[in-house]
């Protein structure tokens, strides 16, 4: 559905690209991950068309990008990382008078998929208002209408919750579930637990390369040690001499009341440790499995490439 | 697709006053041109101590003085007009993030331009229409009415003579990234093209001599200055043609 092959492109001195090349299959979610400036915004730009790669090639639904003749832009919904509107226009306005007909839908049709999406991304009742008085999570659910309007096979969206408070991040999140299947969706990030939440597969890209590229689940097996915190309100004795001996624990740290258990085995830990806590009769406030940052995978994976 | 993006503009110009601000000025040199040409030779006859005899060799007011009124001032408020309303069209886009989300959309980015030039070009005209109506209205009033045909002709001139500096100015705002350097390119653009029609046997070819063309033909003189079109049509197909394959060719 995407294809990328060995991707190339430099600003001056700065390599933003380095042989990028991805495969994202029809109807998966595809979570891009990576830092800030590992070329996720570049790629996209290149696949919208509005850059030009130095080399390389790259496909969208078998249609070679920058060649004549094969413009995927109908194709494709793009939502930027900073949606940017006409301020002196409305909601509504912007969605049924501008980008509906670009994509040739007007009149009864351009209006009724304009109210549904209005709906759909919770603007409905702003739909009259002008975007230049719209909130930075408001502009981005705007950015989403204005991304799904023709129902596009494929949608490019880049940190498409980044910019919204933990209901709005929710609510786009739901939204992008529901699409699931019936659109294939590149979805750049640096946040774990968006990933984690919505993404089918997952690229890990830095310094312009793609790292690794597996199905989430697989992915996070394979790279995310789990990390249990337990917090006690009698303290932990012994327990903690007894937790540093067992085989499928590697780290144990102890930070005030809390402690922190970095094991191999999450399933077998998880068992063994809640019954040596229960035996041992602590009063256990806090029992939680945390994932580390995606900046702990990354390091590690960094330090493999190296 | 381009009827999208004209609509667009239209309503962005309407929306932000541009055009209302345009038509206000336009309306308001074409009054009082006519009004100026008439009573300035009876201002000056009234300011005290004035040289003996002076008075007596300032020319009565003609309707050529109302049209050379109207010329100037069409021209000078034209121009700057022009130049403010163009300016930024596209280099805002661009700085703004709006032509981003426009290029991912299926439209020809030639499209783009030529939306904003035809309306731009359309502003001109109705700026000029709303001016050329108001002097001919005082004109007929305080001197004589001007001749139909040869009026339109000189107005049709100017349409194209303000169109040079819309379309300089639109290149200049697509060349830039920012609108501070689209300023500098307009202004700059206006600078050469004055200069030029300054320097004597090259300023017969340059746009400023459509006005005198214009004049004569409205007074019946027997001036022509077909080169100067030839030259002022060629500025504007070229610099659009300029602006399109630069704006085609660029990373946004």
């Amino acid at each position: 559905m995407i294809r990328i092959e060995n991707m190339v492109k430099t600003y001056g001195s700065i390599r933003a690209l380095d042989g990028l090349s991805l495969n994202v299959e029809p109807g998966v979610v595809y979570g891009f991950l990576g830092p800030n400036g590992a070329g996720k915004t570049t790629s996209m730009r290149i696949l919208s068309g509005l850059a030009r790669a130095d080399s390389g090639r790259a496909w969208i639904l078998d249609k070679e990008i920058g060649q004549p003749g094969a413009d995927v832009r109908a194709l494709i919904g793009v939502l930027p990382e900073e949606p940017a509107f006409y301020s002196w226009m409305t909601a509504r306005e912007y969605l049924r008078d501008f980008v509906a007909p670009l994509y040739q839908l007007h009149g009864q049709v351009a209006a009724k998929r304009t109210d549904e999406l209005l709906d759909t991304v919770g603007l409905k009742e702003a739909a009259n208002r002008r975007i230049g008085g719209f909130s930075r999570g408001m502009r981005q659910r705007m950015g989403l209408a204005q991304a799904l309007i023709h129902r596009p096979p494929v949608l490019l969206l880049d940190e498409p919750v980044s910019a919204l408070d933990p209901a709005g991040r929710k609510e786009v999140l739901d939204l992008i579930e529901t699409l699931r299947g019936q659109t294939t969706i590149l979805l750049s990030t640096h946040i774990l637990a968006d990933v984690e939440r919505v993404c089918d597969v997952v690229g890990i890209i830095a310094k312009g390369r793609l790292i690794v590229q597996d199905r989430r689940d697989d992915l996070l097996a394979r790279y995310v040690t789990p990390l249990f915190e337990i917090e006690s309100d009698n303290g932990f004795g012994n327990w903690l001499e007894w937790v540093r001996k067992q085989p499928f624990v590697t780290n144990v740290s102890v930070l005030n009341s809390t402690v922190r258990v970095l094991v191999r085995d999450v399933h077998q830990a998880q068992k063994v440790l809640l019954e040596s806590l229960a035996r041992e009769a602590l009063s256990v406030r806090r029992f939680e499995v945390v994932h580390p940052s995606l900046e702990d995978v990354f390091l590690r994976l960094t330090e493999k490439e190296a | 697709m381009l009827r999208t993006l004209i609509a667009k503009e239209f309503r962005e110009q309407w929306r932000t006053w541009k055009v209302i601000v345009f038509l206000v000025v336009f309306l308001i040199t074409g009054m009082i041109s006519p009004v100026l040409a008439k009573y300035t030779p009876e201002l000056l006859k009234s300011i005290p101590n004035l040289p003996a005899g002076l008075a007596g060799i300032i020319p009565p007011p003609t309707l050529a003085d109302s049209v050379a009124q109207y010329l100037k001032n069409t021209s000078q408020f034209g121009i700057l007009l022009v130049i403010l309303l163009t300016m930024g069209v596209m280099a805002q886009e661009k700085e703004r993030g709006t032509a981003a989300m426009l290029l991912t959309k299926p439209v020809s980015r030639s499209a783009v331009i030529l939306a904003k030039w035809l309306t731009g070009m359309t502003i001109i005209a109705a700026g000029l229409a709303v001016d050329g109506l108001a002097c001919f209205a005082y004109t007929a009033v305080l001197f004589e009415g001007l001749p139909v045909g040869p009026f339109l002709l000189m107005n049709l001139l100017l349409v194209v003579y303000l169109g040079v500096y819309l379309t300089v100015a639109l290149l200049a705002s697509t060349l830039a990234r920012s609108q501070a350097v689209a300023a500098a390119g307009s202004f700059g653009g206006l600078v050469i093209l004055i200069i030029l029609g300054s320097l004597p046997r090259v300023d017969d070819y340059m746009p400023d001599k459509l006005a005198t063309w214009g004049s004569s033909l409205v007074l019946k003189g027997d001036i022509n200055a077909w080169p100067a079109l030839g030259v002022a049509a060629g500025i504007i197909v070229l610099a659009l043609v300029i602006a399109c394959l630069r704006f085609e060719r660029e990373e946004i």
